[in-house]
């Protein structure tokens, strides 16, 4: 042993050989076949409509034209739609976060009497099908005036994901150092501050994944946002494309414009996300 | 020591106002769905009691079973043929082109078959109800540009494609999150357990049989569990490709439930549905992690 090998990466003799370059072939033509359905749309996305009935879905567009795009967006006023996705995501992010950090604090840390049972609720809850609760939500939220606004959707999926986020922090507090709790509490810590000025700056890279997957689940999130939002000027971004499917009279280039305006945000949070995203799917997999 | 005794009590504090928004946003509703399965009820008025007479029509209605041999279907396409897939494209990346390529390569491929997952299920359906559209759909004009138009057809339209070709758009939507998560399963693994393995003489598909698939068993269950409950749960892909048609050849009882809550007005039915569903995804979430924890012991 000369040279220490890379932890990372196993190394094994090379054995020169045509054969890898098969293999990689191979991957490439899988990986052509899952990426074409976002080529095919974009290239069509920027066609004029006689573009595409005359050259039909797969040639190159003859002059990119954003007219599609523009009046998808005018249509169905994307900036509106836009806005709403953002405040609920972020709004059901930041509640979210909260409500599973004082729970798990609670459970975690407190260990509080029956945290077992507390915890299995919690782990329940977090595999219910919405379609369970979505009549009782319908009907109570119509009840309380609460129907067809922002607020019930930020107020109902807030609680639906804080069950995950319960469940993920407790069991990553009740690991935390009990010499610290300790020593901040023979300081004269009282509780807040314990949670405040010692938990929570430990546990932030944690708590960012937390955010991220709160953000990007809400976002993406179908069936309760269709049927407690229903005024066009509330609703949000896949709700406006996935309802705008149904209807009858798209042209194809205004279909794949719509198509392009729902996938650009979701890449768009992708690639900001990315780093903390694969360290967080990494870290929910294992525990 | 200290801690137990003098400052435990004070923690219920901090779990009152995520308890009350549970109760109020996910007990009493998942209460009064139960509540509501016993009884008829159009949603408005008072419901008329009907003990199990909605459990005892949900057995004998073939729509119901329809919807729930699709469901199995949806089970094979996001959760067996993904998780397969997955488990031999991440040992390929891991085992092979990460050897022989570097491990950028095999990061960049990671990424791409994640792109799908990372859209919203309704866009993902957006974009395949184009690509399959009868009459300006890419497949059809592309099947055309090559002279097979006998090959073309309504393909979302027709009983014989519609399920076949959910199915297909469910496992490219799928992919790239069992590949994920076992290739990060793979990163603890020791390497030189693979370098000894070599040097004993072991092929690649021996290291991918008894090292790989053996290792990362813990992330092969999650897998299982966390895909076998979504599939139970698909509603999204299903509302915009097909509303569960033609017929009910894709219909889905998250779908069914939906219509009858919000089409067809049968409340009492609805409720029915979705509690036997909540009922076979609780039964199975315990079932999981009951094996994954014999199996750790």
């Amino acid at each position: 042993m000369t040279s220490l090998p890379l932890k990372s990466s196993y190394k094994k003799p090379h054995k020169a050989g045509i054969g890898r370059f098969f293999v990689l072939a191979a991957l490439l033509i899988v990986l052509l076949v899952v990426l074409l359905p976002f080529a095919i749309v974009i290239i069509n996305a920027f066609k004029t409509p006689e573009d595409y009935a005359t050259y039909g879905p797969l040639s190159w567009p003859t002059e990119w034209s954003i007219a599609g795009i523009v009046e998808f967006w005018q249509r169905v006023d994307y900036s509106q739609k836009l806005l709403n996705s953002l405040l609920i995501s972020a709004s059901v992010a930041v509640i979210g976060v909260l409500l599973s950090l004082l729970n798990a604090f609670a459970l975690g840390i407190g260990r509080i009497k029956g945290r077992i049972w507390l915890l299995i609720l919690f782990m329940v809850a977090n595999t219910l099908p919405q379609e369970s609760l979505v009549y009782p939500l319908y009907y109570l939220s119509k009840e309380f005036d609460l129907y067809n606004t922002r607020f019930v959707v930020i107020l109902i999926f807030s609680v639906i994901q804080s069950a995950f986020g319960t469940y993920l922090l407790s069991s990553v507090f009740s690991t935390f150092p009990k010499e610290m709790l300790e020593a901040a509490m023979l300081d004269g810590c009282n509780k807040l501050q314990l949670l405040f000025k010692i938990i929570v700056p430990v546990s932030r890279p944690t708590l960012a994944v937390l955010f991220t997957f709160f953000f990007i689940w809400t976002w993406n999130e179908f069936f309760l946002p269709l049927i407690l939002l229903i005024s066009n000027d509330r609703q949000t971004v896949p709700i406006a494309v996935g309802v705008l499917q149904g209807q009858r009279n798209m042209e194809a280039t205004l279909s794949s414009a719509s198509a392009l305006l729902g996938i650009l945000p979701c890449f768009i949070f992708f690639l900001i996300f990315q780093r903390t995203l694969t360290k967080g799917i990494a870290a929910g997999s294992v525990k | 020591m200290l801690l137990k005794r003098s400052t435990n009590r004070g923690y219920w504090w901090f779990l009152l106002p995520g308890l009350i928004l549970f109760v109020l946003v996910i007990a009493i509703p998942f209460l009064m769905n139960i509540g509501t399965s016993f009884t008829h009820w159009q949603g408005v008025g008072t419901p008329k009691w009907a003990g199990l007479d909605n459990y005892a029509r949900l057995f004998r209605d073939s729509t119901f079973w329809a919807s729930f041999r699709n469901n199995l279907a949806m089970l094979v396409a996001m959760t067996i043929v993904p998780t397969l897939l997955g488990l031999l494209l991440a040992a390929v990346l891991y085992d092979y082109i990460g050897n022989k390529f570097g491990s950028g390569t095999a990061s960049f491929f990671r990424a791409a078959f994640y792109l799908p997952q990372i859209l919203p299920v309704a866009i993902a359906g957006v974009v395949w109800a184009w690509i399959l559209h009868p009459n300006y759909g890419a497949l059809n004009g592309f099947l055309e540009a090559l002279g097979l138009d006998n090959l073309t057809r309504n393909w979302l339209g027709n009983r014989q494609t519609a399920l076949p070709s959910v199915m297909v758009i469910m496992v490219w939507f799928q992919l790239g999150y069992p590949l994920v998560i076992f290739m990060a399963g793979l990163q603890r693994i020791d390497p030189e357990i693979y370098e000894a393995a070599v040097l004993d003489g072991a092929d690649w598909f021996d290291r991918f049989r008894y090292i790989t698939v053996h290792l990362i068993r813990p992330e092969i269950f999650v897998v299982l569990l966390t895909t076998t409950i979504a599939s139970l749960k698909v509603f999204g892909q299903i509302y915009v490709l097909t509303r569960g048609g033609p017929g009910s050849s894709t219909l889905v009882p998250s779908y069914f439930a939906y219509q009858n809550f919000f089409e067809k007005a049968n409340i009492g039915y609805g409720s029915a549905i979705s509690t036997v569903m909540t009922m076979i995804i609780i039964g199975l979430t315990i079932f999981f992690i009951r094996r994954q924890s014999a199996e750790e012991l």
